[in-house]
């Protein structure tokens, strides 16, 4: 009979519970309408960057392609010849593919090129109903002439692309950056973006 | 009359429906039909409450444990396979019999009714079931249950009972009958041996 | 007019509202469950997610009608429309307010309660045979669950009814309010109201008795085959059967149209008090939902027949007993 009481009284306690949560505050974020903003240095969509006099930073040498562990990137180097000269090198890519299906967004690609051709932008939204639309190529990647030389992971602000703009205010009830900084990762960046703000302003 | 016929001829097809049919789950489809007109021919005769009975006892409690058997047992089964029809063989001594004892039955329907209605007044007043005195209300059928009939009523309780007793003893969940310790050890060695040739 | 022209009448505005209030319920009931889980639940279809139920309408209804190749094709096809039909057809006997106004009901049967009974115990003959005729192992489970919980329950459920009907002396749903002018049988058949209760819900196949659907064991129980509109009519007769069970609820123990606490002099129409009552049940089959979780099967038949129905026999026995040397 205790036994029977007690678990009454559990029914009656859960019940209390759920309609306490019914008033609660929800955390929810209402993707698309609001957006989450990211980490810094969140890891989504590629981009090709280009110099400051509007050439290529790539020079096609496959380096990012060997390191990709989703072997997913294809690359096919050509040479500049005079008359064509997209990179400052001898050589620059004649085609430059990503499968974004087979890409596990890890970045190692980001971290193998030599001339910081190719960075991982915090853009996600991709999805299609193509699966050949998802294979992105040069014309998709490479940033256009007129929109600058594309940007580094560590000079966007909150890990932001200028033209990801339409980031809504976050209702959420979680700080984003409060919870990344306390990660190891965002300590060192802290640190790292201080040294680079404390060199700038040396030279 | 149009109602009456029309569940009457209703449940005479849906019983022949429900004898006819290969598939058992079928003829319980064809016998909740069956019922179920039977129910509205009560409806129509102002016995609410016979109806009501019906629909909850046979409906509801007896007729869907067959289902509930019936579905059981008969999932993925193929029905019976068909035999040769026998039925033009013995089809015309059956019209023959059967007639006859048509005409027996309504000689002495006739006969008996006539005896019986001739000096009876007529039935108690047809009105709404609930209020005593009139015809199929639940306070006399109550009445009449607990009083009247007690002992019947409680001669059936007691035979009900008695199947609910046997229904457990065989059915319960301890361990089978055995006459000895020896018999025992007799069927557990059978069983140890039964599951490790895999129970074939 | 003539009588069946009003009786049509009537009929169709019955039927119009129950559907209505069927689709918002459901409509309701993933809001209040999205509430009680920290979401917002249904919002992208208009304003509050009001035009979901038109939605889900609209998907059900396009969506292919499978048939399985070894399904019983004439009872995998009846049995939804079984399941509908009963579950409409309690409507034709349950009174909105008094019958004195004379228009809150299609028919007040006399044996009104008896006759809801009848209907219900013919409900599940719906999903037992769906199940049946979709000729696959988990909707046969499901079905052949559904069978003997049901079966289980109705009895509970029977027997807290009659203590209403010893205290009411009458089988008239009508009638039964009536008799709860004063006091509403709540207060003296408290343990029946507990039973009702509570083999209503098993008697609905809900949360936490839906074994019948079960999805972590039976896929989805005994409608696991069906799908597009066939599933809707499914969908549609469990919910219209909630709210039957909860306007008996507030029928037979909440005093129906009466107005509580004596708040008579407000003069609110009796329906708008009934519509309430009906409403807090089906608050409170969802408010279960997010709550409790799903019974073991044991341990439902167990609790119904080892506990309910000796707890509902005791009530029908003690209140006779007390009816019998006290008077109404
Ligand atoms: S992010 Fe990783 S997986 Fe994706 S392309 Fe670069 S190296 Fe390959
Ligand atoms: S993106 Fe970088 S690593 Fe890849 S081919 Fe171009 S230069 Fe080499």
């Amino acid at each position: 009979m205790r036994k029977q009481l007690y678990n009454v009284g559990a029914i009656l306690k859960g019940l209390s519970i759920t309609f306490k949560f019914m008033f609660a505050k929800r955390p929810t974020i209402e993707y698309p309408s609001i957006k989450k903003q990211h980490a810094p240095r969140f890891h989504g969509l590629h981009e090709l960057r280009r110099y400051a006099d509007g050439k290529e930073r790539c020079i096609g040498c496959e380096l990012c392609s060997s390191a990709c562990p989703a072997n997913a990137i294809t690359v096919i180097g050509a040479e500049n010849s005079p008359e064509n000269r997209k990179s400052p090198g001898e050589r620059h890519a004649a085609r430059y593919e990503i499968d974004e299906l087979r890409c596990i967004f890890c970045g190692m690609c980001e971290e193998a090129c030599p001339t910081d051709a190719i960075v991982l932008t915090p853009r996600f939204e991709m999805s299609d109903y193509r699966r050949g639309a998802l294979i992105y190529s040069k014309d998709r990647l490479l940033v256009p002439p007129e929109a600058g030389v594309g940007t580094a992971p560590d000079e966007r602000p909150n890990g932001i692309p200028a033209d990801l703009g339409r980031v809504a205010e976050v209702k959420s009830t979680v700080d984003v950056d409060e919870g990344y900084n306390a990660t190891n990762r965002g300590q060192v960046l802290k640190v790292q973006r201080k040294g680079l703000a404390i060199l700038k302003r040396d030279d | 009359m149009a109602a009456f016929w029309i569940l009457g001829i209703t449940l005479i097809g849906s019983a022949i429906w429900c004898i006819t049919n290969t598939k058992p789950v079928y003829s319980v489809v064809a016998l909740l039909l069956n019922f179920a007109a039977l129910a509205a021919m009560y409806l129509t005769l102002n016995a609410e409450f016979l109806a009501v009975i019906q629909m909850i006892v046979y409906s509801g409690a007896i007729l869907i444990l067959f289902l509930f058997v019936i579905a059981l047992l008969s999932s993925g089964v193929t029905p019976f396979s068909v035999g040769p029809n026998k039925l033009p063989r013995i089809g015309i001594p059956a019209v023959v019999v059967l007639l006859i004892a048509l005409g027996f039955l309504t000689y002495a329907v006739n006969r008996v009714t006539a005896n019986a209605f001739a000096n009876t007044s007529p039935t108690s007043p047809v009105g709404p079931v609930g209020t005593a005195g009139v015809f199929g209300s639940v306070a006399d059928f109550g009445k009449a249950l607990f009083t009247t009939y007690l002992l019947p009523f409680e001669i059936t309780a007691l035979v009900l009972m008695v199947a609910v007793i046997g229904v457990i003893l065989l059915a319960g969940d301890q361990a089978p009958y055995v006459a000895s310790q020896k018999q025992a050890e007799e069927v557990r060695r059978e069983m140890r041996e039964a599951i490790l040739r895999g129970g074939e | 007019m003539p009588d069946w022209i009003i009786i049509l009448i009537k009929s169709a505005i019955l039927l119009l509202v129950v559907v209505t209030t069927f689709a918002y319920s459901m409509l309701a009931e993933r809001k209040v469950l999205g509430w009680m889980q920290l979401r917002p639940g249904p919002n992208r279809v208009g304003p509050w997610g009001l035009m979901q139920p038109a939605a889900d309408a609209a998907k059900l209804i396009l969506k292919e009608d499978l048939t399985p190749r070894t399904a019983d094709p004439l009872i995998y096809r009846l049995a939804p429309f079984i399941s509908l039909l009963t579950a409409f057809s309690v409507y034709a006997i349950i009174p909105f307010g008094a019958s004195s106004a004379g228009t809150w009901a299609i028919g007040n049967v006399n044996a009104g309660i008896l006759f809801l009974l009848a209907i219900t115990s013919i409900g599940v003959y719906g999903i037992t045979l769906g199940g049946w005729a979709s000729g696959s192992k988990y909707p046969l489970l499901g079905s052949v669950r559904a069978t003997a919980q049901m079966i289980s329950y109705e009895l509970g459920m029977s027997l807290s009814f009659i203590g209403v009907l010893i205290l009411a002396g009458t089988t008239s749903l009508d009638g039964i309010v009536n008799a709860q002018a004063k006091w509403w049988f709540v207060v003296p058949q408290f343990i029946g109201f507990i039973v009702y209760i509570i083999t209503a819900v098993a008697e609905t196949n809900r949360v936490p008795f839906d074994l019948v659907e079960a999805e972590t064991e039976l896929v989805a129980g005994f409608h696991t085959e069906y799908s597009g509109l066939r599933f809707g009519l499914f969908f549609i007769a469990e919910y219209v059967n909630m709210l039957t069970v909860s306007c008996i609820a507030s029928l037979l123990f909440l005093g129906g149209w009466n107005a509580p606490f004596g708040l008579d002099n407000l003069h609110v129409p009796g329906v708008i008090w009934f519509i309430i009552k009906v409403g807090f049940f089906m608050f409170f089959y969802m408010w279960l939902r997010a709550t409790l979780p799903r019974f073991r099967y044991d341990r439902l038949m167990a609790f119904g027949w080892k506990f309910l129905l000796p707890l509902a026999t005791l009530n029908l026995v003690v209140t006779a007993i007390i009816v019998a040397y006290m008077g109404h």
